[in-house]
């Protein structure tokens, strides 16, 4: 690896990292604005036109708050709580395929920071230390209702894990790898050889599955038990203040973006878009248009995160545990046999 | 028992079917139903730009009258201080002096009037114990201020403002 190739991986990192925050900036932003299309209100309107400048708003107030420690709270832990999250958050994005690669004169630049071939054990890995972040954060705060929601969060996550894990094994048993750059390849257009090539075509249980138990990891609506204001005050977050409150709401929009590009990965083609081959236009240039037609298929499903939110009501906990274990286990279960079956006797 | 009315109604409580328990077509119906409203029209009047249409019988922030001449109506007679249910009303009298004939319209004037409008409830019992027309609650909304001093009006405030200046 030469120090040209050192450079390009750095500038992509630095790109990477500064678009998976300014989005997930402005996805408070939307959240907000959307919330309030749903409700027929006009939302914020005032920092700048049409409001486009309310998450800097936002920012600074966060940064000005008084920062508050509990006196009895473990101060290391209370502090790692967040950092730990919004940095699991961050370095998920590091194995999605943006793109093809570009060429530019000699340099092939592959729009991927790491084409590691366990990228979606990567991935899992990731998330699960995710919820680390709201563990330590929760029991350091010295709270009892901080206390419930990181319990909450905990046994949550690992719940909706397993069948996030199951409906991901079926998925594998059709593309054969774990490199998220290949799976994407394979999905390569949109329709060859008498049916669509995205994997949502193949695996549509696997794909249901997948979301429902992303909404569960991402700690969104109608799973947002951790934070669940109704009983536990602001759950894990009740003693946060300043920007480390900032820091755990923002990790959750970050962790929002992560399986939005995990899901148009995995499931939604990529980078691809149909007819990208028939269209007659240079290699470069269809790389280009596959990046936007990831951030599309991103954006697509950050909406939908958020009609979600702002549709379903929240489970009660009891509901949560039998929807993971006895739902959703036993399907992702049945989804691996029927795949299994599909392989063997079909292709 | 016999109901009162007709607007009881016998609640059936069935189990759920498949369907219903499965979640996702209750899911999709309430997808549906919130995004036809995404499309609505937003319902927000923006306060300080756009104001809703008050009706006609709103009674706002007091002003004090002057007659067709311009000569301020009030004569300090203190009925509307003492139909006051909130004792919001305070004033001082004085008598007119000579070469004043065109500012007050009689003997006697209120040299101070005060109402605080903290204490106002805005019920208009003051315009109607007025025998001489002088105050009417035909304002706007009292406007917010940040201390309670400068919520007593006095009569710079609420007297209109003279005639053909």
């Amino acid at each position: 690896m030469g120090l040209a190739d050192i450079i390009i991986k750095l500038i992509l990192v630095v790109i990477i990292f500064a678009i998976s925050l300014v989005i997930a900036m402005y996805s408070t932003y939307a959240e907000r604005k959307i919330a309030a299309f749903f409700q027929q209100r006009i939302g914020p309107n005032r920092a700048g036109p049409w409001g486009i400048l309310q998450p800097l708003a936002d920012g600074g107030k966060m940064f000005l708050k008084e920062e508050i420690i509990p006196a009895n709270a473990s101060k290391f832990l209370f502090i790692a709580g967040p950092s730990l999250a919004i940095l699991t958050a961050c370095i998920g994005t590091a194995v999605i395929p943006w793109g093809q690669s570009l060429t530019i004169g000699k340099y092939v630049i592959p729009l991927q920071v790491a084409d590691i071939n366990v990228g979606i054990l990567y991935i899992f890995g990731v998330v699960s230390l995710g919820v680390y972040g709201v563990m330590i954060g929760g029991w350091a705060s010295n709270n009892k209702y901080s206390l419930l929601g990181a319990i909450r969060a905990a046994s949550q996550n690992i719940s909706y894990e397993i069948s996030m894990g199951l409906s991901i094994i079926a998925l594998l048993m059709v593309t054969g790898t774990l490199s998220l750059k290949e799976i994407a390849e394979q999905q390569h257009g949109f329709w060859s050889h008498g049916w669509f090539t995205w994997n949502v075509f193949r695996q549509p249980l696997g794909f249901l599955l997948f979301i429902v138990c992303a909404f569960a990891e991402t700690n969104r609506t109608p799973f947002d038990l951790p934070e669940c204001e109704t009983e536990l005050v602001g759950g894990y977050h009740t003693e946060y203040s300043s920007m480390k409150l900032g820091f755990y709401l923002f990790a959750e929009y970050i962790n929002m973006f992560v399986s939005g590009a995990v899901m148009a990965t995995l499931y939604f083609g990529g980078y691809n878009f149909p007819f990208m081959h028939h269209l007659g236009l240079s290699d470069n240039l269809v790389a280009i248009l596959g990046v936007i037609a990831l951030f599309a298929k991103i954006f697509a499903f950050i909406f939908f995160f958020m009609w979600v939110r702002w549709t379903i009501p929240r489970f009660r906990y009891d509901q949560l545990m039998d929807l993971g274990w006895k739902v959703l286990i036993p399907l992702a279960i049945a989804n691996i046999i029927i795949t299994g079956l599909w392989i063997t006797f079909v292709k | 028992m016999e109901s009162l009315t007709n607007k009881r109604k016998v609640i059936e409580s069935k189990p759920l079917n498949f369907w219903e328990r499965a979640y996702l077509p209750a899911i999709i119906q309430g997808l549906s139903i919130t995004m036809k409203h995404f499309w609505k029209k937003p319902v927000t009047i923006s306060y300080p730009e756009q104001k809703r249409e008050f009706s006609e019988n709103f009674r706002g922030m007091h002003s004090l009258k002057r007659d067709e001449n311009g000569k301020e109506r009030c004569t300090a007679c203190g009925l509307c201080a003492l139909s006051c249910p909130a004792e919001a009303i305070t004033m001082i009298a004085a008598e007119r002096q000579k070469g004043e004939e065109h500012l007050y319209r009689e003997e006697k004037y209120a040299a101070v009037y005060e109402i605080n409008m903290l204490r106002c409830i805005f019920c208009g019992l003051c315009e109607e114990a007025c025998p001489k027309e002088a105050i009417y609650l035909d304002g706007d909304i009292v406007p917010p201020d940040y201390l309670r001093k400068d919520f007593i009006y006095g009569k710079d405030k609420l007297v209109e403002a003279p005639l053909n200046q």
